[in-house]
């Protein structure tokens, strides 16, 4: 639409040169208005850190909001939702054309004239239809198929059915009045005997300009008129009623996503800018009141587009526990919309537990990530949801069953209360102290790696068996290893993501000191909450490996060879843990292990890698009481089931004993089994036939150090 | 309404393995992990739900010494507005009665409406708030599962008996009150609340400042001496059910019955 001679438009526009202009002006203000309360809770919130790393930041627009990299995870939806972000991106200079035409007819866009414009009216021109055609299609799905995740449940009141459909019906409205437009321009040129621009063959605007054929000029010229006026009412109608409801992403996506989150496996600070050693004199910590969110998590709420894929492959949600993450977003929108109005100033702020949030949705969630894993605009939930429990820590709001570990973490260094001196116990069962002595890293004796062991490997009888392993693998591949013993505390991983600051700090401080003063080179965990919180939640600490990897290494190395699998008729299926997988992005080097093992059979679940579902929990999710109608597990056990999986591999303690309880639960006690990596690692590995004691002595055997 | 309520720092059942030592007449005191006693820190939740309702002030005592003061700065952190700790060698070995004695006679230094007790410690004794009760003249009721202010100096109480079944009394103030587990959920204490009230001064009595008789407490005037522990020998008697699972079930609902546990 971009060149027209004045003459053609004239009778098309000219008598409504004046009420466009208007129409403009009071659109533009109108919007700007709105954008302004708008932006007004982002001013009242507290800080927050994004405006570092712009390199990294453009490369996530690139990826995520240009490149739409999420959108095909969901075929169909994504689509739909690709062709849509082309067709508007397209469209955008056509739809500012054709504003401005109508308060200055002979108006170009620069460099659209000529061949340029041409092209680019015909390509526009598909674009529209594409665009339309979407839009009848999304609305069909809204009305006729309606696919389960956009339901609303009654406890989070009306569905938003009608709502989606009136914007999208508004968008195809949008579509149809520029097509219209556009034939109604070429219809008038025919009319006039000038040079006809081309229309694209089979394009909306194609279709309709065979409907004005035989039309009068005075009829085209009303046609004309009314439909730029649609347009354009239509065009600032929407703009000013999107920052109401879910199609504001349109508006903010492109901002929430250069301000997304740049480091996964992370907590953001308390406070962002206050240092450690100055939170005692911080009033208040996490959210407790809106205000208290940080603004980015505020333009987060603005930006969800309500397609419901979070809560789609969110566990706790599924397990019928009371959270779902998509309305942890739209509660906390409605309530900006209701506490900051468009007209008024903004209302007192109330707690928000206890009236949008229970404490228990609260609680419910097991920092998994799917859901931010599967965001297509990067809204964070696990900042939000510890920023929310930092809220009820710090007023004393804690469940009891919570209460006592966290109570023995700060007491004993571990959740379960056990006694500090019982730690390597382990260690000392004397059938493993024969085939490998495991030493305390001290004054006395150094070690070039720590196997940090962390609390349930070391105190769960079951999952010691996993420390047991690790040990004897890292003996295997030539470690110097040793452990901190007694002096180990708890990683503080779980107490950091159920809101307990404080005492993460406390644990942290201490491990932090141990380890340097251990002075060894690298780190190495079996546990992914331990490796996560090594990694991301300490500082200045050496490098730290999961076991998977040191296993995966030493198979391409050939310190490790494994024999042929006994039961190979078994179908095994590995469950990637949510803090080795999503959080950490280990995917390769567990399966990597498996499939060095002859004879062992592997099939994928459905749901795998970064689509993993979480096993329910671990650390103190583990202690927490949940309502729920079904254990996260069960469901788990259930997808390997359905995937004919007989043995379910994983490499996390916690999964361990959620998918070892999920089995009993679910009745397939007996049919199918749960081993840890390390575990099945140790009982394949090849190993040089056992020397005899009395020939070389315990002490000079390799790992034999020990005091 | 003004309220007291003395609690104790015991050693915590569930962070510790309790063994006893040689000698037989106490447990191993080495490498144990110190807690406030459970039914205590109920007794000073419910203070600070019947202040926060009806307005006054929670003030909680002790008996010790320095080691003491963690449980008091934690109650405190929680939202008790008066720690007092009182401390004297002569208090040392005190029975029952004993701190009943000390603490009567530091409850007559003020003006207290409700003095409350933990139901118990971990001694078992159940009897310092009874005995203070007593003491002062005060009404007493044990094993306190509900309160509620009632106008004209009256609370209505509700005791928990036989069955988990409960039973509703009146009494009058000023009076003393031992509270049961589960009366409410007491708030969650981290160590952030406790630095927050680390600097909060601490009132200290001792024997002299409440005009105690050192040979009336402390060992000295106790008149229960423990001499001994037996711990019951484990032995066999265990009935384990084999077979399966609708077999069990059906058996130990028998069993279950036949006992008594099922009617």
């Amino acid at each position: 639409m971009a060149a027209f001679p004045q003459s053609e438009l004239t009778p098309l526009l000219n008598s409504g040169r004046d009420l466009f202009l208007i129409i403009h002006i009071l659109g533009v203000a109108c919007f700007a208005y709105i954008i302004t309360k708008r932006l007004a809770p982002l001013l009242h919130a507290q800080r927050d850190f994004r405006f570092d790393r712009p390199l990294s930041r453009l490369r996530m627009v690139l990826k995520f909001w240009l490149g739409q990299w999420k959108h095909p995870r969901y075929r169909g939806a994504g689509t739909l939702h690709i062709l849509i972000f082309a067709g508007f991106l397209l469209l955008a200079l056509r739809a500012f054309t054709v504003l401005i035409v109508g308060v200055s007819p002979g108006f170009v866009m620069p460099f659209l004239s000529g061949k340029a414009g041409e092209i680019y009216n015909l390509v526009t021109d598909y674009a529209t239809t594409v665009v339309f055609i979407c839009m009848v299609v999304a609305i069909a799905r809204r009305l006729v198929f309606k696919p389960a995740r956009y339901e609303v449940p009654e406890r989070y009141g009306k569905a938003h059915t009608a709502d989606a459909v009136f914007l999208l019906g508004l968008i195809a409205v949008l579509m149809l009045a520029d097509s219209l437009f556009a034939a109604g321009k070429v219809a008038a040129q025919a009319q006039q005997g000038a040079p006809l621009e081309a229309l694209a063959v089979l394009s909306l605007p194609w279709v309709l300009r065979i409907g004005l054929a035989s039309a009068s000029m005075s009829a085209i010229a009303a046609v004309g008129y009314g439909a730029y006026f649609l347009h354009e009412v239509t065009f600032y109608f929407l703009l000013c009623y999107r920052p109401f409801g879910i199609q504001f992403h349109v508006e903010t996506s492109l901002f929430s996503i250069y301000f997304g989150k740049l480091d996964r496996g992370t907590i953001k600070p308390v406070r962002w800018g206050v240092p450690d050693e100055q939170l005692d004199q911080v009033k208040s910590f996490g959210v407790k009141t809106f205000e208290d969110f940080t603004w980015k998590h505020i333009l987060d709420f603005y930006s969800c587009a309500d397609c419901g894929r979070c809560s789609d492959n969110c566990p706790s949600n599924s397990a019928g526990r009371p959270l779902s993450p998509r309305f942890l977003t739209l509660k906390a929108r409605d309530y900006a919309f209701q506490h900051f109005p468009v007209f008024g100033g903004s209302n007192n702020s109330q707690a928000l537990i206890g009236s949008i949030y229970s404490e228990d949705e609260i609680w419910s969630c097991t920092t998994c990530g799917a859901c931010e894993e599967e965001c297509p605009l990067l809204i964070e939930y696990i900042d939000k949801i510890v920023d929310l429990r930092r809220g009820m820590i710090d007023d004393g709001n804690v469940p009891q069953s919570l209460q006592k570990p966290l109570k023995a973490l700060e007491s004993r260094g571990n959740p379960y209360g056990k006694m500090e001196k019982k730690r390597a116990d382990w260690a000392r069962a004397s059938e493993f102290q024969q085939e490998c002595a495991v030493k305390t890293v001290g004054k006395n004796d150094g070690a070039d790696t720590l196997y940090f062991v962390d609390s349930i490997s070391s105190y769960d009888e079951r999952m010691q068996s996993i420390a047991r392993a690790t040990a004897k693998i890292l003996d295997d591949v030539g470690e110097n290893f040793g452990i901190l013993g007694s002096a180990e505390k708890d990683s503080g991983h779980e107490a950091r993501r159920f809101g307990e600051e404080t005492l993460f700090m406390a644990l942290r401080d201490h491990n932090a000191e141990t380890i340097r003063a251990a002075g060894v080179q690298k780190i190495v965990t079996a546990d992914p909450h331990a490796y996560n919180a090594l990694k991301h939640d300490y500082k200045d600490l050496p490098p730290v490996e999961h076991i998977s990897q040191v296993i995966a290494r030493g198979v391409q190395s050939g310190k490790i060879e494994f024999a042929p699998l006994a039961d190979s008729d078994k179908l095994y299926t590995y469950h990637d843990p949510c803090y080795l997988g999503r959080h950490n992005q280990i995917y390769a080097a567990p399966r990597e292990v498996l499939d060095a093992i002859p004879g062992l059979k592997r099939v994928e679940m459905k749901r795998s890698r970064d689509r993993s579902f979480c096993c329910g929990g671990g650390g103190l999710m583990l202690f927490y009481e949940p309502r729920e109608e079904e254990r996260i597990g069960v469901q788990r056990v259930r997808m390997a089931a359905a995937a004919g999986a007989d043995v379910i591999v994983t490499a996390c303690p916690f999964c361990m004993t959620n998918i070892e309880d999920a089995i009993k639960v679910a009745g397939y006690e007996g049919k199918m089994s749960v081993i840890d990596l390390v575990e099945l690692a140790d009982q394949q590995m090849v190993r040089e036939s056992p020397v005899v004691e009395t020939e070389i002595p315990a002490v000079q055997k390799e790992c034999a150090v020990a005091r | 309404m003004e309220i007291l309520v003395c609690v104790k720092r015991v050693p915590d059942t569930s962070e510790n393995e309790i063994v006893l030592n040689r000698a037989g007449n106490d447990i191993e005191r080495d490498d144990l992990v110190y807690s406030i006693n459970e039914p205590d820190n109920y007794a000073v939740e419910e203070a600070l739900q019947i202040v926060g309702r009806i307005g006054g002030q929670v003030t909680v005592v002790t008996i010790g010494d320095e080691d003491d003061e963690e449980i008091l700065r934690r109650e405190m952190a929680m939202g008790a507005n008066h720690g007092i700790m009182i401390s004297d060698e002569v208090f040392q070995g005190s029975d029952g009665r004993g701190i009943a004695t000390i603490l009567k006679a530091f409850v007559e230094k003020g003006h207290y409406d409700l003095i409350l007790t933990g139901v118990q410690a971990e001694a078992g004794g159940a009897q310092v708030g009874g005995m203070l009760a007593a003491m002062l003249d005060y009404p007493f009721a044990a094993v306190v599962n509900s309160i509620e202010v009632l106008d004209g100096g009256k609370l209505k109480i509700s005791r928990e008996i036989e069955g988990g079944n409960k039973e509703f009394s009146e009494i009058d103030l000023p009076c003393v009150l031992s509270i049961q587990t589960g009366i409410n959920e007491p708030r969650y204490v981290g160590m952030r609340g406790i630095r927050a009230v680390a600097s909060v001064p601490i009132a200290t009595y001792d024997a002299s400042t409440l005009g105690i008789d050192g040979g009336a407490v402390g060992e000295a005037g106790a008149k229960v001496k423990h001499v001994d522990y037996f711990v019951p020998e484990s032995t066999g008697g265990a009935e384990i059910l084999s077979g399966d699972r609708d077999a069990n079930i059906e058996k130990l609902l028998e069993l279950l019955t036949e006992k008594g546990g099922l009617r």
